[in-house]
């Protein structure tokens, strides 16, 4: 089946059967392997992207439902080259080891902010069970986050 | 793993929808619980026929008081929903408590009911509200209570070439509280047990319980012992009475404490 789905901005087609997962298109397709496949079973978070500006399971979804969409993945986080202010924190915090988590946690908590710019971190902590880091650092991931949501709240006042 | 090869269907409508219905088909809602079952090949149709491209199954509207949500109704409108929130509580307390805001996005309301999975929260809260599930086929239509509809795990009286399209719940008496309780070794994960109650003046009240047995089952003589004026922890433990497990029984009783507590407070 032919598709095209629109990731970060780009047009991509491709030829994929109608069991390919959204997950492996992205990875394979598209080329775009920030995108990472842990559990393929919803349970990780790993492959999170953002389907139409909100966070979805990519291995949940097959390709084809993508036809015709428009899909963020990590690559997309970071314009020209400058760092999003939540990948920012996360370098600031260590709020990484080996990475692997690392592109899921971002599109999930990327569109958890922008919904809930005034989450505390208790929210923020609850926002966070939707993804799971094997090196088990989440004080850091909570600082960043929290650190982000802080940096993003101002950058709106400021625009404003 | 990945899914075994299927052949794929993508209707624009239920009346395209429904001749394709058949045993060896799935019908693919929101994919949340669907998908990890082909990923694991644990389910192998032949067929899928995807059903997200139907938009006249996803509304949610208030008519002369009864509260209809299109089959195809994504669990994050429902929590979105400031009608739900307002007028039916019990089912916004419910649906933040399914899986993560991830599964939310994608998963659906009548998803989660088809799929009947005995640890699901909606499933629960619509049997306490008292909610009629409106099935269709080529050339006919039925409703049924929850009691019809939930048979055992994963299992409910849908026939292969029924299709749910939509969840009719009635109107909550003037006043009425809710509560929903559950307990999940960690956040956001499967319950192990639950609780929803609605508790209303007049001695109206519906309680199902999360995790007592094989489907969601109202509590009928907890229900009559509240409306009789019973306290809530003597209402809880009716609830769980029948319930064999005495670690389930206990945290039966004790969810279902909070959640009739949190309805009549």
């Amino acid at each position: 089946m032919r598709i095209e789905v629109e990731i970060n901005g780009r047009a991509f087609e491709g030829e994929v059967e109608a069991r390919t997962l959204l997950s492996d298109f992205i990875r394979h397709g598209a080329g775009l392997t920030g995108t990472k496949v842990g559990c393929e079973q919803g349970v990780c978070g790993a492959c999170t992207v953002q389907l139409d500006g909100e966070a979805v399971r990519s291995c949940l979804m097959l390709a084809v439902q993508a036809n015709g969409r428009a899909i963020t993945t990590v690559e997309g986080l970071s314009a020209d080259g400058d760092m999003h202010p939540l990948q920012r924190a996360f370098h600031e915090s260590h709020a990484l080891q080996c990475g692997f988590c690392t592109p899921g946690f971002l599109m999930s908590m990327e569109a958890y902010i922008r919904e809930h710019p005034d989450a505390d971190e208790e929210e923020l902590r609850d926002a966070l069970a939707g993804n799971l880091c094997r090196c088990t650092g989440y004080l850091g991931i909570i600082e960043a986050v929290g650190r982000a949501a802080r940096e993003m709240r101002g950058a709106d006042v400021q625009r404003d | 793993m990945k899914p075994s090869r299927f052949e794929y269907r993508a209707p624009g409508s239920v009346e395209e929808a429904l001749p394709l219905l058949r045993p060896e088909s799935t019908v693919l809602a929101g994919g949340q619980s669907l998908v990890p079952l082909l990923n694991l090949r644990l389910a192998i149709p032949e067929l899928v026929v995807d059903i997200n491209g139907i938009a006249e199954l996803d509304y949610i509207h208030a008519d002369d008081g009864v509260l209809r949500i299109g089959a195809m109704t994504r669990q994050v409108v429902l929590e979105r929903s400031e009608l739900v929130r307002r007028r039916w509580p019990l089912l916004h307390q419910a649906v933040r408590l399914v899986g993560h805001p991830q599964i939310r996005t994608r998963g659906t309301v009548g998803g989660s009911v088809a799929h009947a999975d005995p640890a699901a929260e909606l499933p629960v809260a619509l049997t306490a509200l008292g909610a009629r599930f409106h099935l269709l086929s080529p050339g006919a239509a039925r409703v049924l209570g929850a009691s019809e509809l939930f048979l055992g795990p994963l299992h409910t009286a849908r026939e292969a070439d029924e299709l749910l399209v939509e969840i009719e719940v009635p109107e909550q008496p003037e006043g009425a509280g809710s509560g929903f309780a559950e307990h999940a070794r960690t956040h956001g994960d499967f319950a192990t047990a639950g609780a929803a109650a609605v508790v209303g003046p007049g001695g109206h009240a519906g309680i199902a319980l999360l995790g007592a047995g094989p489907v969601p089952a109202r509590a009928d003589e907890a229900e009559r012992a509240l409306a009789d004026g019973a306290e809530p922890p003597e209402a809880a433990a009716l609830a769980a009475q029948g319930i064999e497990d005495e670690h389930r029984r206990a945290l039966c009783t004790e969810l279902a404490r909070r959640a009739i507590e949190q309805a009549a407070a």
